[in-house]
């Protein structure tokens, strides 16, 4: 069974969410637009409504992160299901229980789906490989493969700011797309939503070998990745890998690729600048820059709910065959 | 146990090494080849066989194997993969020296010889540790090793960091005039790595190991064999460019040959689109550019031998995300018939690809077996060439089931082995 | 096909009859189910000189058949602009069949408080309930077999349609 296979049912409806390769531009767009209406949802008094009650969700997190499992806790509990957070310690598995018996273990508890995080490339989809038919796998982050919520909460953020016509765009990703698995999902969304230039700006030691192939255009000046650019999507870079040969010291990093006024002024006037957070002041970008009125970067928390609600809700769909009459 | 008198009756015999190809008895007699065509006056054998319609070969030399014992029993012993061995044509398996305990003491190699003749199927060979317990820091106690009947040395998978232990160590194995079996990996240039560096691993996000790992490693290990005059052999080469360098030492008469796995020469970085485990391989599988390199090299003769690059694991090993799993395949069950479809498809000539299997790895090994001229030991391979199998767990001899060629259509069904005039295998006895 | 009724005629009958049925006063508010019940709503919010701006629903995520035919990516938030708490609210819909939107509705509006009490007040009152629920105020009454469905097409002008289904 191929990548782009697994995620989804013979019906054509999302059955997992594993990347956002070989998913279609349909689906890439139903998701924004059932998180155009959960956003609403979350900006209501009342912020929870009773779609997934009485399924249980796991957040089963193999590498540390709280802002990325706060976000699907909420939107689980959003959408009134019950959530269990599993923290593994990944030293813990290597010896003894392996990751199929702590998935087994789960699944004997009635869990409906699995949302994953580990360190690990191919993670989600070796899960996904063995789930039971009822359960769906959500991938939180695996390796340096893909993080699918993420790049869609990045797409719903370009097309709140944008409009709907990705193709009049150009969209400009900085920074270490080497060990991003932002990254690789934000290249593969893009496409599919046919935006017109994909680029990525970044020394060659942060550039992966044959990049091309994703479908994106390199750049290795800042400045010239920048011109005419609609959206500016700085990547988080990872202080412990300055420590290595990839790049020689924070400070030339920030002179030659971190995101200030003046190198802003080069994109088109009206653009829009993104970052998955947390962010290194001072390193990817200037402070003006991130609290500056083009950032949008605490407007794409925000969206994260609604568009891991809406992919929680529509991964659950036809998740029970009970016949159930149509409603007046 | 005494030894039958056999004549193998009618069988086309194909012995590359003696340059036989045509349709002739083979006779047998105190566990050696007696004579070859018409039986020698008052020959009377114990058991005939009859061969009409099948091939007769030299047994199959397998140049790489880990048979898993000692140390790791749960994925394969020395009892059942002498036995895969058997059933699969393959009269001897050359293993590897990175068991546990490694071997790097005559008591490790006694131990398997022992354990081996047990078993009264293939016959195992041992390639002793070049640094003790594989650490790149001590040289082994190389001539002892070779005294307890060691046919080569080599380091595994554990790359030399050290140039200078390298040379020390080959010019050391040279001393005794034993070969050197290298594995070329740039240590650093393969940290980590769980595939081919390339568009696909780009894609998948899998931490790559670039084609440079291996030249790197070739060009250095190249030098240095240069330099010490030591015979040397390349095991599993994955690269194009490593063949063209390889084939550029054998012109300018450097002392190496080199092989190829199976895997490679069938599969490429692409196989591993939706992480598969069964096509993690280290080495890795590379592009399809490489995989026609090393056809060709194999055609040419740059590439002397074939082997099954044997890895055996159980089932666990391969349930974990890609990154986690044991690379390698299980190979003994596939190697006649994979080495016959290179000749189906045309890669090379039938009697090119069984050379690749049998005199091919004695040379590098120097061992007196792979061929069937007077006088040798009677190893023979007699299989059905017309027969086509398909292959499928419950079939597999080997205790490993981990392949990468489930369900693919496999040439050439082994009908009888026979190891020392003994017959090991028969397929009538299954 | 479109049957002649006058539904504007229809909805100052169900506007008298609340007025008569009810004490409207600051206390009361109205609410909408998304889509034609909105629209009988506006008119009679209008008609009735409601204080309290009116209220609506978009029942999709509280629907009970979500897992058999998923959500309409389009979902209408939901507006209800007053509290809920100690109201009496009138809940307007365009057609009363199966009851189960109503069940969604009431579910969502106990959501966000205690009402004092609720009104139903549809426009079409038809066979097939499937839920202990009952309109207080109706302005048409229809039997209609099982394949058959009647439907109000919108906003202007307001008409009723019946489908039979092949």
């Amino acid at each position: 069974m191929k990548a782009g296979n697994l995620q989804i049912r013979p019906d054509g409806r999302l059955r997992h969410f594993l990347s956002t390769e070989g998913l279609t531009r349909e689906l890439l767009t139903e998701i924004l637009d059932s998180a155009e209406s959960f956003a609403g949802v979350t900006e209501q008094s009342v912020k929870k409504v009773p779609l997934l009650r009485g399924k249980t969700i796991v957040n089963l997190f193999f590498e540390a992160s709280t802002r990325t499992r706060t976000t699907f806790e909420l939107a689980a509990k959003r959408l009134s299901a019950d959530v269990l957070n599993i923290n593994v310690n990944a030293s813990a598995t290597t010896k003894g229980e392996t990751l199929l018996d702590t998935l087994r273990n789960l699944q004997a508890m009635h869990i409906d789906m699995f949302v994953v995080r580990h360190a690990d490339s191919g993670t989600a989809h070796f899960i996904a490989r063995h789930v039971q038919p009822h359960v769906s796998v959500i991938n939180a982050g695996d390796g340096r493969h893909a993080h699918p919520t993420q790049a869609m909460l990045d797409m719903f953020t370009i097309r709140r700011e944008k409009g709907a016509d990705f193709g009049r765009l150009t969209v400009a990703i900085v920074g270490d797309m080497a060990h991003s698995r932002v990254a690789r999902s934000q290249i593969h969304a893009l496409n599919l939503l046919n935006t017109g230039d994909v680029r990525i700006v970044a020394p060659r030691t942060l550039i992966p070998a044959h990049v091309e192939s994703l479908g994106v255009r390199v750049f290795h000046d800042l400045r010239e990745g920048l011109r005419d650019a609609d959206v500016v999507i700085m990547l988080r870079l990872q202080r412990e890998r300055m420590l290595g040969a990839l790049l020689p010291s924070e400070h030339e990093y920030y002179r030659l690729y971190g995101l200030t006024e003046e190198k802003l002024s080069i994109a088109k006037p009206d653009v829009t600048v993104m970052h998955p957070g947390p962010i290194n002041r001072g390193v990817e970008m200037d402070s003006q820059v991130a609290d500056g009125p083009q950032s949008v970067i605490l407007q794409q928390v925000t969206y994260g709910i609604a568009v891991r609600m809406a992919v929680m809700s529509m991964a659950m769909q036809q998740n029970t065959t009970q016949e159930a009459n149509a409603q007046t | 146990m005494p030894r039958p008198d056999i004549t193998v009756r009618g069988g086309r015999l194909i012995d590359p090494c003696n340059h036989i190809d045509a349709v002739l008895d083979l006779h047998i007699a105190d566990g050696r080849v007696l004579a070859v065509g018409d039986a020698p006056d008052g020959f009377q054998a114990d058991i005939e066989l009859d061969a009409r319609g099948l091939n007769v070969i030299p047994g199959l030399i397998d140049m790489h194997a880990r048979l898993r014992e000692p140390g790791q029993e749960f994925k394969a012993t020395i009892d059942s993969e002498c036995r895969a061995a058997a059933a699969g044509g393959i009269t001897t398996l050359c293993c590897t020296p990175d068991t546990n305990p490694v071997i790097d003491t005559p008591a490790v190699v006694e131990l398997i010889h022992h354990r081996a003749q047990q078993t009264g199927a293939a016959r195992v060979v041992v390639v002793g540790a070049l640094t003790r317990g594989l650490q790149g820091e001590h040289l082994s106690e190389m001539a002892a090793l070779q005294q307890a009947g060691c046919v080569g040395v080599s380091n595994g998978l554990q790359a030399l960091v050290s140039t200078r232990i390298e040379r020390r160590a080959f010019e050391y194995a040279a001393t005794f005039d034993l070969t050197v079996f290298l594995h070329a990996a740039d240590a650093a240039l393969s940290a980590n790595g769980c595939m081919h560096e390339g568009h696909l691993s780009t894609r998948l996000g899998l931490p790559g190991i670039p084609e440079a790992a291996e030249t790197v490693a070739v060009a250095r290990d190249l030098a240095l064999i240069q330099q010490t005059g030591v015979r040397a052999h390349f095991c599993r080469l994955t690269t194009r460019r490593a063949v063209r360098m390889v084939a550029r030492a054998r012109f300018d008469d450097i002392p190496v040959s080199a092989d190829v796995a199976i895997p490679n020469l069938y599969l490429s970085e692409l196989d591993t689109i939706d992480f598969g485990a069964d096509y993690h391989f280290i080495p890795p599988l590379r592009t399809q550019e490489d995989r026609d390199g090393l056809r060709e090299g194999l055609s040419s003769g740059t590439l002397t031998a074939l082997c099954s690059d044997h890895q055996p694991h159980e089932a666990d090993a391969k349930l974990a995300p890609f990154p986690a799993t044991e690379p390698g395949a299980s190979g003994l069950d596939t190697l006649l018939s994979l080495t016959l479809k290179l000749a189906q498809e045309n890669y090379l000539l039938l009697p090119d690809a069984i050379a690749r299997v049998t005199c091919g790895p004695a040379q590098v090994l120097n061992v007196p077996y792979g061929e069937l001229g007077i006088g040798r030991a009677a190893d023979v391979c007699i299989f059905d060439p017309a027969a086509t199998w398909q292959l499928d767990t419950a079939s597999m001899h080997s205790m490993g089931k981990n392949t990468p060629f489930l369900g693919w259509e496999m040439p050439g069904r082994v009908r009888y082995t026979l190891r020392d005039g003994q017959i090991i295998f028969n397929r009538d006895d299954l | 096909m479109s049957q002649q009724h006058d539904i504007n005629a229809l909805i100052e009958q169900m506007a008298a009859k609340l007025q008569h049925k009810l004490d409207i006063d600051e206390h009361t508010a109205m609410v909408g189910i998304h889509t034609g019940g909105v629209w009988i709503a506006e008119a009679l919010h209008r008609r009735l000189g409601i204080q309290a701006p009116l209220g609506t629903l978009d029942i999709s995520f509280y629907r009970d058949d979500f897992t058999r035919i998923g959500l309409n990516p389009q979902v209408k938030p939901s507006q209800l602009p007053f509290t809920l708490d100690d109201r009496h609210i009138i809940l307007v819909d365009d057609v009363l069949h199966t009851g189960r939107t109503i069940r969604a509705a009431m579910n969502e509006l106990f959501d966000y408080g205690r009402p004092a009490s609720i009104v139903l007040a549809t426009l079409v009152e038809r066979s097939g309930r499937e839920l202990p629920i009952e309109a207080g105020v109706v302005g048409l009454t229809m039997e209609l077999g099982p394949g058959e469905h009647v439907k109000l097409c919108g906003p202007d002008p307001l008409t009723l349609e019946i489908n039979t289904a092949s």
